[in-house]
């Protein structure tokens, strides 16, 4: 069930030159599930824009963020203040499914959902980070703090495995997977894992709580809202354009 | 009747905020987080008598204190909303609910406003002759008062309910259009549809929405919104609710001045959940700051 409130930004670092880890204090209770996400109300934009929780912990919840346009430039200069968030949107990720050994799976910034995830889930998961170039890599050792088993590949081959996420898959046989980042990822992921799993998609959204049904996606099951019936898909559910 | 309360062709609404067609759906995701009984009534999701899949996506787009969308009416069909929707809203909301139509041809319209006519939940039909998003049919029905006038009268002898009729914006001349739909039998107008716009990437060089146009609604249009409501509720004799970009007590209260007798809430929606709640409950505070006792007295009071 969603909730609107105030945050207090409470830290807001640099992790890369064009990545930020916000932290936000506040009622967090809204937020349940991981994969689900929140929505800011960034100065000098009309819309919301929708992020990813990266973690959730006592009276505070994180976002990481690449700065990508004007909203996401203004709010990397912020340093203190308070954000209007929508917090508890969308249908997170089944954790209940993870079985014994559950990979996860990020392209980029898809890491982002599946660092509070691989915190939920019941065994520590193997983990997959793909990133462009060896310096882009993030949250490699978050990951291992947890206790979870890190491989990192890079399309650049300068660090970890040389390639992408899918020919870095090869060999493993996990139970079930969790995956998100870049959509041809996504898509790739999906026609090669080994076992079930789920795939958390972004999109451009108008309201993010299935009001507006400007995020509309063609699945197996008709159009669905990304913000309100995802952003968490089953494995085969959506429909690829080409 | 209370200080809010205002009439709408007949039927007592507690106070004139309705949300409007398309930024509300059929009122859900609003009740997990009020009590929305507190609303007039609101227009439910704009249904066809097909399904609809809409526009591709992207269909959203930002702007300058406001929004262009091209959903293009996503709705699953006349069919499914009364098996489906109508039963799960009633369990939501116990007001009479605006019934949202839009179609490709005359028959299509008579079809989907007759069945929705015979339910019990709908206390009025608004008639959308002014989508921007779909091709071959809804606005093109708004921007020519024969066409306009040819439409209305078919579904006035259809339906049995109050009928208002939904007007776009994108005309040389909205008070003729609404002239032409009060001739042909209906009950009340609603203005304004949103206004045909368009965003362009500067990093693709093409244009932000897949339809390349989109409905452009927001607080960016209230005060061409506002105009056109007083334009037309000086020209014609039947109700006028007035919609475009209200966001605050203060905007509703502008509107009615203006001519509105009932004030839709859209965008705002979409940006704040409660944003129709909030109007409320600032209503009487701000009635009280302007003198105002009970706002159906203030009904085109800008008028001279």
């Amino acid at each position: 069930m969603m909730r609107e409130g105030l945050f207090q930004i409470a830290a807001n670092t640099a992790l890369r030159p064009d990545v930020f880890r916000l932290r936000l204090t506040g009622d967090v209770s809204a937020c349940q599930t991981p994969g689900q996400f929140a929505a800011l109300k960034l100065e000098g934009q009309f819309l919301r824009r929708p992020f990813s929780v990266c973690d959730v912990d006592g009276e505070s919840l994180t976002l990481v963020y690449q700065v990508k346009g004007r909203g996401t430039q203004a709010l990397s200069q912020m340093r203190g203040g308070t954000l209007d968030v929508l917090t508890g949107l969308g249908k997170g990720f089944a954790v209940d499914k993870a079985g014994a050994s559950p990979l996860l799976i990020a392209g980029g910034l898809g890491f982002t959902p599946l660092y509070w995830l691989a915190k939920t889930l019941p065994v520590r998961p193997t983990v997959l980070l793909g990133f462009g170039r060896g310096e882009d890599i993030l949250y490699e050792n978050e990951f291992r703090a947890l206790g979870c088993e890190v491989l990192v590949c890079t399309e650049d081959g300068s660090r970890g495995f040389p390639g992408r996420v899918t020919e870095a898959m090869a060999g493993l046989t996990p139970s079930f997977f969790y995956a998100c980042g870049p959509e041809g990822m996504l898509k790739a992921v999906e026609r090669t894992a080994p076992c079930d799993g789920q795939l958390s998609l972004e999109a451009r959204m108008g309201c993010g709580f299935g009001a507006c049904m400007g995020c509309g996606r063609e699945t197996v099951n008709g159009v669905r809202r990304v913000c309100r019936d995802g952003p968490v898909f089953q494995k085969g559910e959506i429909v690829w354009g080409d | 009747m209370g200080r809010l309360s205002v009439k709408l062709c007949g039927i007592e609404l507690d106070n004139p905020v309705i949300p409007a067609s398309g930024t509300f759906g059929y009122g859900h995701e609003f009740a997990e987080i009020y009590d929305i009984n507190c609303l007039g009534t609101f227009s439910f999701k704009g249904t066809t008598r097909d399904p609809r899949a809409g526009n591709p996506t992207p269909r959203i787009a930002e702007a300058a204190s406001g929004l262009l969308n091209a959903v293009g009416l996503q709705n699953p069909g006349v069919d499914a909303v009364i098996a489906n929707e109508l039963p799960r809203l009633r369990a939501v909301f116990r007001k009479p609910v605006i019934a949202n139509v839009s179609g490709f041809s005359t028959e299509d319209y008579v079809y989907t406003c007759r069945r929705l006519d015979a339910c019990e939940e709908v206390g009025w039909i608004e008639l959308n002759i002014s989508c921007p998003n779909v091709h071959g049919g809804g606005m093109s029905f708004g921007t020519d008062p024969a066409c306009a006038a040819a439409v209305v009268s078919a579904v006035r002898k259809a339906v049995t309910k109050p009928l208002i009729v939904k007007l776009t914006p994108n005309v040389t001349d909205i008070v003729s259009i609404a002239k032409a739909v009060e001739d042909a039998g209906a009950d009340a107008v609603s203005l304004i549809n949103t206004v045909l716009a368009m965003r362009i990437d500067l990093n693709t060089r093409r244009p932000v929405l897949t339809n390349t146009t989109g409905g452009l609604s927001g607080p960016a249009v209230f005060p061409l919104a506002l105009r056109m409501v007083y334009q037309v509720s000086a020209a014609v004799k039947i109700p006028v609710v007035g919609l475009g970009g209200v966001s605050s007590a203060e905007d509703v209260i502008e509107m009615m001045l203006a001519g509105a007798t009932a004030v839709q809430v859209g965008a705002a929606n979409l940006v704040r959940p409660t944003a129709c709640r909030d109007i409320i409950e600032a209503l009487p505070g701000v009635m009280d700051r302007y003198g105002i006792e009970n706002l159906r007295d203030i009904i085109g009071g800008a008028h001279g």
